[in-house]
């Protein structure tokens, strides 16, 4: 492995392409921190954006008017608002409302830090996304198969859980995974709110390095790898779940 | 409430039923007891499904009564649970869910609503595919099964929550001529074994075999109603003679 290392030095010594987060430990050490936390950032986004999608879709049928307005107020503003703002409105003026807390040294420090910001914000921002993308796969499943789970006693939550969902979800797999491809790659902007994630550290080594060239075009690979194998398993998944004789 | 023998097993009274501004149900009633099998004809837009529909409540009704061994169905507090588990219903087209298992679909009511044990309902199901003839069709889905089979398995669906009553709506209306008969003599045996049933239907020679009354509607009202062989052979109502002339 140390020699495999050693190669870049070479590499960078005899041509000028300077890779210093393959032969240095310490930008090695950062790039993959930042790796992991774009990870980390992304299934928590995933998550929490598909349970919101879930919820809001549900909420949306409610029979009162003020719970389907709020819903619809939701993804109105998430929608039709840049992410970026929206993740500077969370971090900047909902931050700043918030009370803060000793941070153990005598000092205050906020009571939620810049990753808990960029994931309450992205998972909000994807999941106005979700709602919708939810709402129209239910809207496909036949009213007369959920009046068969009605008429043998399901409770609408049972319908909604055991029937509506499971049906829906085939239909709006494609693009519930271009949402969620879409997401991948909105956690970049956690960059503008120093949350150390992959762009950010890339950011960092370059500063030191001088290397934006190289650095830029290691970024773009390396989302399109990532993303890449997201894709890989939505579609197998997408896959998996085909029923047969059906659709 | 107290299940009496005496009593009507549902007795419907002087039912309306509105969608908006039309009246489709103007006043029906009729009653039928334990262990009998009606038949329900007349001309298409009638108010059949929906008289029939009422009686589980996913319609709801304006007027009148209709009482399910003695609950009320026109109740604004009516526990649909309760009477859900009392009335079972067979649609025209299915509706089986297409992403369970034909014996899945059979277990899911039985374990979801009425919180059975899983070991017990997979055996109560796989008798119940045995007693529709569909075994070695337990794991195909829906997808996978001829219009006749699929109704079957919603047959077994909806014995499997052990109805007291039986709701069929034209449940052969959407078949194949040739698979028809495989339906309605699962219908048959159910009713030889007691079961209430209530069928909607156009198979007018099956209705003279099977049934112990038939009603006939038209335009949301029962003109005519009585024992299959006066019904069909002395029918006095104009329109009764009319709808007969056509259909038979
Ligand atoms: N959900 C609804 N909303 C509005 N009108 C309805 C609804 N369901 C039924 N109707 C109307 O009620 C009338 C009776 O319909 P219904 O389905 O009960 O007739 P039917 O006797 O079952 O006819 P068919 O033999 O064609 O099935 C029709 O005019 C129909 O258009
Ligand atoms: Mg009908």
């Amino acid at each position: 492995m140390d020699s495999f290392y050693e190669w870049f030095k070479i590499l960078y010594d005899d041509t000028g392409i300077n890779l210093p987060f393959l032969y240095d430990s310490y930008d090695r050490g950062r790039m993959f921190d930042g790796f992991l936390m774009t990870i980390k950032l992304s299934l928590l986004c995933l998550f929490f954006s598909v349970i919101i999608g879930m919820i809001g879709a549900w909420l949306q049928n409610s029979p009162l008017k003020w719970t389907r307005r709020f819903v619809g107020g939701y993804i109105q503003i998430f929608r039709n608002t840049p992410p970026l703002v929206q993740l500077y409105f969370f971090y900047f003026a909902v931050g700043a409302l918030l009370p803060k807390i000793d941070n153990g040294y005598g000092g205050e420090m906020p009571l939620l830090g810049g990753f808990a910001w960029a994931v309450i914000s992205l998972s909000f921002f994807a999941g106005a996304f979700n709602v919708e993308i939810f709402r129209s796969g239910i809207e496909a499943v036949p009213k007369s198969t959920v009046e068969a789970a009605e008429a043998l006693g399901f409770s609408r939550l049972q319908i909604y859980k055991d029937i509506t969902l499971p049906l829906a979800f085939r239909v709006m797999l494609p693009a519930l995974n271009n949402n969620l491809v879409n997401l991948v790659k909105t956690t970049t902007l956690a960059y503008a709110i120093a949350v150390p994630e992959m762009l950010y550290e890339a950011n960092q080594i370059w500063s030191d390095n001088v290397n934006v060239t190289e650095m830029m075009i290691f970024m773009l690979l390396a989302y399109f790898f990532l993303v890449g194998i997201l894709v890989w398993g939505m579609n197998r998944w997408e896959r998996a779940m085909k029923i047969p004789g059906y659709g | 409430m107290t299940t009496n023998e005496e009593m009507p097993m549902v007795s419907i009274k002087d039912v309306h039923k509105s969608f908006g501004d039309l009246e489709v149900l103007k006043g029906v009633s009729m009653d039928i007891n334990r262990g009998e099998v009606i038949c329900i004809i007349g001309p298409s837009g009638s108010g059949k499904s929906t008289l029939i529909r009422c009686i589980n409540a996913l319609n709801d009704i304006q007027q009148g009564s209709i009482l399910v061994e003695g609950q009320e169905v026109n109740d604004p507090n009516l526990d649909k649970l309760e009477l859900r588990k009392k009335v079972g219903m067979v649609f025209q087209q299915y509706n089986l869910f297409p992403h369970k298992t034909a014996l899945e679909n059979i277990m899911m009511a039985p374990i979801r609503v009425l919180k059975q044990d899983k070991k017990e309902v997979e055996e109560t199901a796989r008798a119940l595919i045995k007693k529709v003839r569909l075994e070695g069709k337990e794991d195909n889905y829906p997808g996978e099964l001829s219009g006749g089979q699929q109704q079957r398995v919603a047959i077994a669906r909806s014995l499997a929550m052990k109805p007291d009553v039986i709701l069929f709506d034209e449940v052969t209306a959407a078949l194949d001529p040739e698979t028809v008969n495989e339906v309605l003599l699962t219908i048959k045996e159910l009713a030889e074994e007691g079961m209430t049933c209530i069928l909607v239907t156009h198979e007018m020679a099956f209705a003279r075999e099977v049934a112990d009354h038939i009603y006939f509607t038209d335009r949301g009202v029962i003109v005519e109603h009585g024992p299959p062989t006066t019904f069909f052979d002395e029918a006095k109502d104009p329109r009764t003679k009319e709808f007969l002339s056509q259909i038979l």
